[in-house]
């Protein structure tokens, strides 16, 4: 409302010398000319909100590609990195054809609590203007394509579950259903409306800013259960297998962190003060946790790796998403700290304890750090940063709403079941189908050769 | 004709190519190897886990010389390349039956 009154009073301001000149009288101000001053200030600023949000997509692509291409990609064995960066470069493709024909609506348009309809079936329906169940100030079609790239990156995170192991088409299919089946009823129960865990009016309303249950739980879970199903890599876990590529993984990591803050700044889906906060949160988390886990290692080993550190930092960014938009920046740093240690933990220990070849830890970065950071926001979200149920209701337990916590561990409840059951149900229909695993010996030649037919290096030519 | 072959250190070959050099011997061959002896590995962190790495990096060089220049080529090659420490390496002369030179068809001692 400031604004206009702002824009109310330049515009009399400017006016006034034609009022004071005793010439020919200008015509009064008409209701038509400030609504006119009206639209061109929400112009303006629709305009502002369209910017960061275009570039906000964008680094949420990046985030894929070449993010997560360069990061799973340097952790494998070389035989096997054209393969890694191939099934992160398909989700760039099919889940984009995909959300266009169904996806946005069975996540977005009205439906049930769980899933959305058919509505915006071949995005109809989905124009230019905002659509103000979501963002007054952004095109529709902005906000679609910006919830998409999370659709991308989603089943993308989940290949680092199965590395090294699994058939191209198998994956391909299995992932493709996995978007429609896991993720979209994931997306419409947290951000859809009438979701059930919506934040705004849901039976059970659940704080997650940019996609901690959404995106990290589902994915880390599934990963753990695919993990399992498919089995360990031949020779896990007595021969090593050290990345082959340290540098690309760090390369990889580092975009992670930048286009992050297009994933939790970009969440809040305009350019005003809050895109600010959820920025900050999401630095300060990463920077913290590279030092958790770092701190960890040199205490555990005797010496930080660089793996441990980037490690941390995505474990931080990771269990930061959900909060970034509710939380103050202390509350970030601490959040932050705690997830290196947990993150690493759950890498360094429960992974042996149990066994299974998780080989990119997808679970224990992104599965753990999700469930860890989803459980915090409860904890730390405060009305001071987003007054996300009211303007003078309590929002996490800070804020003295105990009973938020257990709002998110039912989001969480939900969301591991959703994934392991929707995982398991996939991975024996397309396992039946075609079959999941590469035989043993395209295995040991590596999925390059095996699967496409080319190799990622060739340091003789 | 003698075949002098060395495993060294990698980081001992531009010494151990200045020596030879010295004395009068120019032509050789460069390999990457990896081996050990009695050497033992080193360790390595993945995440969280300890491993020893025992193929080590090595550098393998490969010439024929004159049998009169055995032993110059072996003192030029021991002095450059030794620390005193285990995994310095080793140095192995065979004899060879034949040399041709590709350019011109030399053969024999002169070829080398």
């Amino acid at each position: 409302m400031s604004t206009i009154r702002i824009g109310l009073s330049v515009f009399f301001v400017a006016l006034a010398p034609s009022f004071l000149c005793a010439q020919t009288s200008s015509p009064p101000v008409t209701q038509a000319d400030v609504k006119a001053l009206q639209d061109a200030i929400f112009a303006a600023r629709m305009n502002a909100d369209n910017a960061w949000m275009l570039v906000s997509a964008a680094l949420v692509l990046l985030m894929t590609g070449p993010g997560l291409a360069l990061f799973y990609g340097g952790l494998v064995r070389r035989k096997n990195i054209l393969g890694t960066m191939m099934q992160s470069f398909a989700m760039m493709g099919l889940v984009t054809i995909l959300w266009a024909i169904v996806g946005y609506s069975l996540a977005f348009a009205h439906g049930t609590s769980f899933i959305g309809g058919l509505e915006h079936i071949f995005l109809r329906g989905v124009s230019l203007a905002p659509n103000p169940d979501y963002a007054a100030t952004i095109p529709e079609q902005t906000y679609m394509v910006y919830q998409l790239m999370f659709a991308i990156i989603t089943p993308a995170l989940i290949t680092g579950a199965f590395a090294e192991r699994m058939k191209f088409g198998a994956m391909a299919l299995f992932l493709s259903l996995w978007s429609l089946i896991v993720y979209c009823p994931m997306a419409h129960m947290v951000w859809g409306v009438g979701g059930l865990l919506n934040a705004n009016g849901g039976s059970i309303p659940s704080l997650d800013f940019a996609g901690g249950t959404v995106v990290h739980i589902t994915s880390g879970v599934s990963a753990l259960v695919t993990a399992i199903y498919l089995g360990k890599r031949l020779g896990y876990p007595h021969t090593n297998m050290p990345p082959h590529s340290m540098v690309l993984s760090f390369i990889g990591a580092c975009l992670l962190w930048v286009g992050w803050f297009g994933f939790n700044a970009g969440s809040a889906l305009g350019s005003g003060p809050l895109a600010t906060s959820a920025f900050i949160n999401t630095h300060f988390a990463a920077a913290t946790a590279a030092l958790g886990w770092t701190i960890a290692e040199w205490i555990h080993n005797g010496k930080p790796t660089a793996l441990g550190a980037i490690s941390g930092a995505v474990a931080g960014l990771v269990a930061i998403t959900p909060a970034s938009g509710f939380v103050q920046p202390f509350s970030a740093l601490l959040i932050g700290i705690v997830a290196g240690f947990f993150c690493a933990f759950m890498v360094f220990k429960v992974k042996s304890w149990f066994g299974y070849d998780d080989s990119l830890d997808a679970f224990g970065v992104h599965g753990a750090g999700g469930t860890l950071g989803a459980l915090l926001t409860g904890l730390f979200a405060t009305r001071a940063i987003n007054p996300a149920f009211g303007p003078n209701v309590a929002t996490g337990a800070i804020d003295g709403h105990w009973g938020q916590l257990l709002n998110q561990a039912a989001g969480v409840a939900i969301a591991w079941v959703l994934s392991a059951l929707g995982t398991l149900i996939l991975l024996f229909l397309v396992d039946k189908r075609i079959g999941l695993r590469v035989s043993a010996e395209d295995e040991s030649v590596g999925l390059d050769l095996s699967q496409h037919g080319e190799e990622g290096y060739d340091l003789n030519s | 004709m003698l075949k002098i072959e060395a495993i060294i250190q990698p980081s001992k070959l531009d010494a151990v190519k200045d020596a030879l050099l010295e004395v009068g011997i120019e032509g050789m061959t460069i390999l990457e190897a990896r081996g050990h002896g009695r050497q033992k590995g080193h360790t390595e962190f993945y995440r969280g886990r300890e491993y020893t790495v025992d193929l080590l990096p090595k550098v393998k060089i490969e010439m024929v010389v004159l049998d009169e220049m055995k032993e110059k080529a072996i003192a030029a090659i021991g002095s450059a390349a030794r620390t005193g420490r285990i995994g310095d390496g080793k140095i192995f002369v065979s004899r060879v039956e034949e040399a041709i030179r590709i350019r011109n068809d030399e053969r024999g001692e002169t070829a080398l």
